[in-house]
C-alpha cells in the first residue's frame, strides 16, 4: 500500500505535525494557497486528503482554495479545515466545501482521530452530487448548471424547476404537479407560472437545447430527448 | 431549511461560484424611474438578511413628513446575472420591495401597490396575465432641447445605418432571452427609428419587473453602440408615438376566464371587465399616461385612442378584442391601448386590473361596440383632475401615493404651461 500524502496549508507544526506523525501520513506542505504551488507538490497517485488551516491564511483564500480543490478533475480526498472558534459562523452555506473541521486549540488525539477516520472513509468518498443528462450538467452542491459546457445564469425558481425535471427525465408532469413539487407555495401565476418558467428555461438553454424540455400536449411537460412517455 | 433560506443560500452561492463582484439592488420610484444601489458581495449577506436602509426623502414619491428612513428588501426570486457586461465583470441584479423600518409594506412603493391589487384579485380567485407591446425610438443622440434624429433615417438608402438599428434590436432580443425574458416578436415600427418588442405573457408582477429590465437593456445596449434609445411617448411631431399596448387576461381555476359564449368568444366576465375598463379609463389615464408629453400621442389620426370605446378591429379603439387563432382559444384576451412606454408599469398594471375588476364586481353592462362613452383626457391637467375625483384610484393606490402623484403632476403641468413654445412664436409672432 502506498504512503498517504496529505496536503497541508500553510504549515505543519506543533499539534498538527504530531497528529500527522501519530496517524502515519506524510504532509506535503504548501506555504500559500496558490494552485500551481500545490500542483507541484502532488505525488503521482495524488493527495489522500488536505488539511487547510483557515485561521492561518485569510478565510476567503481558504474557502476559495477548497472550492478549487473540489472543482479539479482529480480529487484530493477529504478536506479538513482548521479554524478559530469565531470563524464557525462563516461556515454557514459552505458546508459542502469541506468534509470535517477542528477548532483550535488543537488536540493531537482529536485531530489524529479525525484524520484517520476521514482517510479510512475516503475510499467511499463520492464526488459532488450531479445531475447529468445529455449536454446538461447540474452540480447540486454549487447550484451551477451548464449546457454543452456553457454556464447558465438561472434564477432560483428556474434552477429548481430544471433540477426537478432533470432528476426525473422522461417522465411527464402536469403543471399542477410541477407547481406543488417545485414551487410548493402560493404564486401569482398559478399553473401558468410553470409555462412562463419553461419558456424562460428554454430561452436560456438556447435554440439548440430548448427541446430538452418537451411540451406534452394537454398534459404538461417532460424532460429528455426520448419520445416515449414514462409513468 | 425554509424557502427564504434556500433562496438566500442559492443567491449567496451563485455570487461566490460565478465570481459576482457587484449586486445591483433595483427598485422603482413612483414615476416609474429605475433606481439602484450597488453592493459588494461582502455587504450582500446583510442586505439579504435585513435589507438596505436608505433615506427615502431623496426618491420621488418616497418622502414623508415624519420618518424618512426606508428599507429596500431584495426579492430573491428575481436574482439574475446581467449578461451585457464584459465576461468576468460579475454584475447581478435583484429587485427590491420598499418597506418601512418596522417591516410593513411602504405605501409609496409601486411594486407593493401592484402586489396588493394582485392579492385582492387572488382573493376573488383570479390571476392576472399581461403581455405588453413596447415601442421606442433609436436616435443618434439625446440632447435636451434639440430635435432628435432617428438612426435609420437621414440617408434613406444607407444600408449601414439601417443595419445598426436592426442589429441592435436583434442583439437586444437575444440579451432579453438570455435573461429569461420571453420575446414574442420584434419588428420595425411605422415611424423612422421606431421599433417594437412584444413580450410573452406572464403574471403582472413579473411583467412589471420585466418592463423595467427591458427599458434598461434597450437603453444600455444602444449606449454601448454609440446611439441612444428613448421611450418618450411622442418624441417627434407628425409621426406616431410610442405606446405600450397591453394584452390582458384573467384566469380562474387554471382556466382562461375570458373564454365564453358572449360576443367574439368572450365570457360574461370578460364583457364586464371590458365595461370596467371603458368606464374607468378617463380617471386612470393620469397613471397610464403620466407625462405632459403623453397627451401629444393621444391625438386623432395617430392610431392612438382618444375616447373610451371598445371594438374588434378599429386600431384607434381604446379596448380591442383581438381575433384568436383556431386551436389557440387559450390566448383569448383583450388589448388595452392607451398606456405609453413611459408609464410606471407597476402602477399602470395595478390601475388597469382594478378598473376591469370593478366592472366585474359592479356587474357593469358592456356598451355597444364602437360606442364612445367618454373622451379620454386631452392633457395632463385634465387627467389629474379626473384622478383626483376618482374613488377607484384612492382605493387602488392609497391616499399617500395619490396625494403625492397629484402634487407632483400639477407642478409638472404648471412648469409646462408657463412656457412659450416654438409653435406659438412661429404662428403668432408675425401675425399678432
Amino acid at each position: 500500500m502506498s504512503i498517504d500524502v496529505v496536503l497541508c496549508v500553510p504549515s505543519c507544526e506543533g499539534p498538527v505535525r504530531k497528529a500527522f506523525d501519530v496517524t502515519g501520513v506524510t504532509p506535503a506542505i504548501a506555504a500559500t494557497a496558490r494552485m500551481n504551488e500545490i500542483t507541484a507538490l502532488e505525488p503521482t497517485d495524488g493527495f489522500s486528503g488536505a488539511v487547510i488551516n483557515a485561521a492561518a491564511i485569510p478565510f476567503t483564500e481558504a474557502m476559495s482554495l477548497c472550492r478549487q480543490l473540489r472543482q479539479r478533475e482529480r480529487g484530493v480526498g477529504p478536506i479538513i479545515l482548521l479554524l478559530d472558534h469565531y470563524q464557525l459562523d462563516d461556515l454557514t452555506f459552505r458546508e459542502d466545501l469541506f468534509d470535517d473541521f477542528v477548532v483550535g486549540p488543537y488536540d493531537v488525539s482529536e485531530l489524529a482521530t479525525r484524520l484517520r477516520h476521514r482517510l479510512r472513509r475516503a475510499g467511499n468518498e463520492s464526488v459532488a452530487p450531479r445531475v447529468e443528462h445529455a449536454e446538461l450538467s447540474m452540480n447540486l452542491e454549487t447550484y451551477q448548471a451548464s449546457i454543452a459546457g456553457r454556464v447558465m445564469d438561472l434564477t432560483y425558481m428556474e434552477y429548481e424547476l430544471l433540477r426537478f425535471l432533470a432528476t426525473n427525465p422522461n417522465r411527464v408532469f402536469t403543471r399542477a404537479t410541477l407547481l406543488s413539487r417545485v414551487w410548493g407555495y402560493e404564486y401569482y401565476g398559478g399553473a401558468r407560472t410553470v409555462d412562463v418558467h419553461v419558456r424562460r428555461l428554454r430561452a436560456k438553454l438556447g435554440e439548440e437545447y430548448a427541446h430538452l424540455i418537451q411540451t406534452v400536449r394537454s398534459v404538461g411537460y417532460k424532460f429528455g430527448t426520448s419520445t416515449e412517455y414514462g409513468l | 431549511m425554509s424557502f427564504m433560506q434556500s433562496q438566500a443560500q442559492y443567491v449567496l452561492r451563485t455570487v461566490e461560484e460565478r465570481g459576482v463582484r457587484f449586486v445591483q439592488l433595483w427598485f422603482t420610484d413612483v414615476l416609474g424611474r429605475h433606481k439602484a444601489f450597488h453592493v459588494t458581495p461582502a455587504e450582500l449577506e446583510d442586505a439579504l438578511d435585513q435589507g438596505m436602509t436608505f433615506d427615502g426623502s431623496a426618491i420621488d414619491g418616497f418622502s414623508r413628513t415624519t420618518e424618512s428612513d426606508l428599507l429596500a428588501r431584495p426579492d430573491l426570486t428575481t436574482f439574475q446575472l446581467l449578461p451585457w457586461y464584459e465576461p468576468g465583470a460579475g454584475v447581478a441584479r435583484v429587485f427590491c420591495d420598499i418597506v418601512n423600518i418596522d417591516g410593513t409594506p411602504f405605501e409609496g412603493c409601486p411594486r407593493q401597490q401592484l402586489r396588493s391589487v394582485l392579492d385582492n384579485a387572488r382573493a376573488q380567485g383570479f390571476t392576472f396575465f399581461v403581455a405588453p407591446e413596447i415601442e421606442y425610438f433609436y436616435f443618434n443622440d439625446l440632447n435636451p432641447g434639440e430635435r432628435p434624429v432617428p438612426i435609420d433615417r437621414g440617408s434613406y438608402f444607407d444600408l449601414l445605418s439601417d443595419d445598426t438599428a436592426s442589429q441592435l434590436r436583434r442583439q437586444t432580443v437575444l440579451t432579453l432571452e438570455e435573461m429569461g425574458i420571453g420575446v414574442e416578436h420584434a419588428q420595425h415600427e411605422d415611424a423612422p427609428g421606431q421599433h417594437e418588442i412584444d413580450l410573452r405573457y406572464t403574471d403582472a408582477l413579473t411583467m412589471a419587473d420585466t418592463v423595467m429590465s427591458l427599458r434598461h437593456v434597450v437603453k444600455e445596449l444602444a449606449r454601448q453602440s454609440g446611439v441612444a434609445a428613448s421611450f418618450m411617448p411622442k418624441p417627434l411631431a407628425h409621426v406616431q408615438g410610442s405606446g405600450m399596448h397591453t394584452h390582458l387576461s384573467l384566469w380562474r381555476d387554471e382556466k382562461n376566464a375570458f373564454i365564453g359564449e358572449h360576443t367574439y368568444g368572450l365570457s360574461d366576465l370578460a364583457a364586464k371587465f371590458i365595461a370596467g375598463l371603458v368606464r374607468h379609463a378617463p380617471e386612470i389615464t393620469a397613471v397610464t399616461n403620466q407625462w405632459v408629453n403623453s397627451y401629444k400621442r393621444l391625438v386623432p389620426g395617430a392610431e392612438a385612442p382618444v375616447g373610451a370605446e371598445w371594438a374588434r378591429y378599429d386600431s384607434a379603439a381604446l379596448v380591442r378584442v383581438p381575433s384568436v387563432k383556431p386551436g389557440r382559444i387559450d390566448s383569448t384576451r383583450v388589448e388595452y391601448r392607451s398606456p405609453d412606454s413611459a408609464a410606471n408599469p407597476y402602477l399602470a398594471f395595478a390601475v388597469i386590473l382594478a378598473a376591469g375588476l370593478r366592472g366585474v364586481t359592479g356587474n357593469y353592462e358592456l356598451p355597444r361596440e364602437g360606442q364612445r362613452t367618454a373622451a379620454l383626457p386631452q392633457s395632463l391637467a385634465e387627467a389629474v383632475d379626473l384622478m383626483e375625483c376618482s374613488t377607484l384610484m384612492q382605493e387602488t393606490l392609497g391616499s399617500h401615493l395619490v396625494e403625492w402623484f397629484l402634487r407632483n403632476k400639477r407642478a409638472e403641468w404648471d412648469a409646462y404651461r408657463v412656457q412659450v413654445t416654438p409653435f406659438e412664436l412661429e404662428r403668432y409672432l408675425p401675425l399678432l
